[in-house]
């Protein structure tokens, strides 16, 4: 990490009260009383974000990414800790963090449908006190970088979901802010768009020393290709953080195998994690098979594993064994895999 | 993206001096303007107000017209009609453009970004504002142009100065009323839609768009002179028709003071309520989520 800082946050907390169903019977008269429950979205946050890095949150859908952004963007006040942007305190300076940010959210709609691309583009410049002259030299050159400049002219409404989550991106580097945020800025774009949006996001970072961008996804791909350092965050909690190459590194002295059996249940699968030296195991069935993710303390253990299918009477169709990966880190900190975790998630973060 | 050519350019990194950002009253006068522009732009290019908002209102207006001359009312009863037929086009406005107007921004994901813009929220409720007046008064003018040409109206117009002051004022109280009231809808949030329909019609009753307001009781009329068309119109009507000043419910210089008070009142009410919801919208996190 890279002094001086671009953002850091102090034991940051969030928690979130919900108006929910849930019942108490109160005094003698037994009246009903709605009781809000509480839920945590962050707790104990410390992040510190140098200048110039490309820093990356990654987490299963409800983890608190997404809170966490708006607490920093000044747009959602923390219940406890503290957070700073630029060096500016995000509660009390919002004047002076709101004048050196800009964010872009994944799938949004913002700007107007029948405005076109450039006029939507020039009325969101014109919050940020920028000339029209320049402004308009700066959409020009930035359409073209992301290859919309023939649809500068196309209302807004009339665009594909990937071209406008383009206008988006246009939108928040228009500014040319010391610290963007990006949450989920791929989200709804095809494979090679995506890739070009990456690609934009890391060159746009390498151009100058100053700039910072704070990315939050939930593509392991993503964080991984792109970002300097990456925080796994899960449950409001940061579980680790570190540059993807470290993070993969501490589960070097680990084996990682994946296995396709033949069908296997969900309670032969959880027996596999009683072996000797079988520190992981995530069970996945897709198309009348069975994968097993092993992460196993050394190559050893496997023998015990195969031996176990082999008395359950399981084929092994194909065996694997592979460098490990982000989603391996995830899998190691959670013991679930970040497929798994979004299934059980009720809510977005 | 061809992404050769995406990485050819080399125009990611802004020029080496950039201009100076606006602050202060300059960004506050950018924001109007930027702002006021969809709105602007909007009548353009949505070219269905034409058949709602003038011939659906000289609809309305034709029939009191009919209705008038047939029981044989005063010829200058034709003329309140179709000034009152015009005004409902900046009261639709104010309701269904500015005061819903908060909700659907958050819906669409735009009040997030208004709000951790540098620019003030005033200056963008002031922008909906301006943008939404000076597309309503093209439409308003219509209505009156052909309502009058249709029905030979009669105008007497003795001050042309205090008739611009009046309706100044009038619009000035009106659109502060909708700027408050966003705010109010935004907290109410899904009743929205529900509030604005509810207001539309009760208050072209009780504004007297289509009659003097003098026809009611005096605490009743007293009562509409909250809803800031009611005395524009009436001052209106006692500026521009020969018969007005007699059919007035109270004189000119009074409901035109009464008017600068709701200036001031409903203005600071839509600053302090755009403070209140921005803070509620920080504290709870909720007025800011959009839709995905």
């Amino acid at each position: 990490m890279v002094e001086p800082l671009a953002i850091e946050t102090r034991k940051l907390g969030r928690v979130y009260k919900i108006r929910g169903t849930e019942k108490k019977s109160g005094s003698r008269r037994a009246v009903k009383q709605e009781e809000p429950r509480l839920r945590v979205a962050l707790q104990d946050v410390d992040i510190q974000v140098g200048q110039g890095e490309l820093f990356g949150l990654l987490g299963p859908n409800g983890a608190g990414k997404t809170t966490l952004i708006k607490i920093l963007t000044t747009l959602l006040a923390p219940t406890t800790g503290s957070a700073f942007v630029a060096g500016y305190d995000v509660t009390r300076q919002t004047d002076q963090v709101r004048a050196c940010i800009n964010m872009v959210s994944g799938g949004e709609s913002s700007g107007y449908g029948l405005l076109t691309v450039r006029e939507n583009l020039w009325m969101f410049s014109q919050f940020y006190g920028m000339p029209s002259h320049y402004a308009n030299q700066r959409i020009d050159e930035l359409l073209q970088v992301v290859t919309l400049a023939d649809r500068a002219n196309t209302k807004s409404s009339d665009l594909s979901t990937g071209l406008r989550q383009k206008m988006n991106i246009v939108r928040g580097f228009l500014t040319d802010p010391q610290v963007l945020f990006m949450d989920e800025p791929t989200l709804g774009l095809d494979v090679g768009a995506s890739r070009d949006v990456r690609r934009f996001i890391r060159r746009w970072v390498d151009e100058h020393t100053d700039r910072t961008v704070l990315l939050t996804t939930h593509y392991m791909v993503e964080a991984d290709e792109l970002c300097d350092r990456v925080a796994i965050i899960n449950q409001g909690r940061v579980l680790a953080c570190d540059t993807p190459g470290n993070l993969k590194r501490s589960l070097q002295e680990e084996a990682i195998f994946r296995l396709e059996v033949s069908p296997l249940n969900g309670a032969g699968a959880a027996s596999f994690q009683s072996l000797p030296g079988v520190n992981k195991v995530v069970h996945h069935s897709r198309d009348g098979r069975s994968e097993l993710e092993l992460i196993l303390e050394d190559e050893a253990a496997l023998a015990g594993v195969v031996n176990q299918l082999t008395s359950q009477d399981v084929r092994i169709l194909n065996l694997e064994k592979r460098e490990p990966t982000l989603e391996d880190v995830f899998v190691e900190l959670v013991g679930r895999s970040m497929e798994e975790v979004e299934g059980g998630s009720e809510d977005g973060g | 993206m061809d992404p050769k050519m995406a990485a050819d350019q080399a125009v990611v990194t802004p020029h080496a001096h950039p201009p100076r950002r606006d602050t202060g009253w300059r960004l506050f006068v950018r924001t109007v303007v930027g702002r006021a522009y969809p709105r602007v732009i909007a009548q353009q290019r949505e070219r269905s107000w034409m058949f709602f908002e003038i011939f659906l209102p000289l609809v309305a207006v034709s029939a009191y017209v009919l209705v008038y001359r047939a029981i044989g009312a005063p010829e200058d009863y034709v003329g309140f009609v179709v000034v009152g037929g015009a005004m409902t086009a900046f009261w639709m406005n104010v309701l269904w453009t500015m005061s819903s107007q908060l909700y659907w921004e958050k819906e669409s994901g735009n009040l997030a970004l208004y709000i951790m813009s540098p620019a003030n929220l005033m200056a963008v409720l002031l922008g909906m504002a301006a943008g939404g007046w000076l597309a309503t008064s093209l439409r308003a003018l219509v209505i009156i142009l052909v309502g009058s040409l249709l029905f030979q109206v009669r105008y007497t117009v003795d001050s042309f100065g205090l008739l611009l002051a009046v309706f100044g004022l009038s619009m000035v109280a009106l659109y502060g009323l909708g700027m408050m009231t966003a705010s109010l809808f935004l907290l109410l949030s899904r009743e929205a839609w529900h509030l604005a329909n509810l207001a539309q019609e009760p208050v072209f009753f009780i504004s007297g768009f289509y009659f003097p307001i003098r026809s009611f009781n005096f605490w009743i009329a007293l009562s509409a002179s909250l809803i800031p068309l009611t005395l524009g119109l009436d001052a209106m009507r006692q500026l521009v028709f020969a018969s007005g000043p007699s059919l007035g419910f109270l004189s000119v210089p009074v409901e035109a003071a009464i008017l600068a008070g709701l200036c001031v009142v409903f203005l600071t009410g839509a600053r302090l309520m755009l403070a209140h919801m921005e803070k509620l919208a920080i504290r709870e996190g909720r007025l800011t989520e959009a839709r995905r």
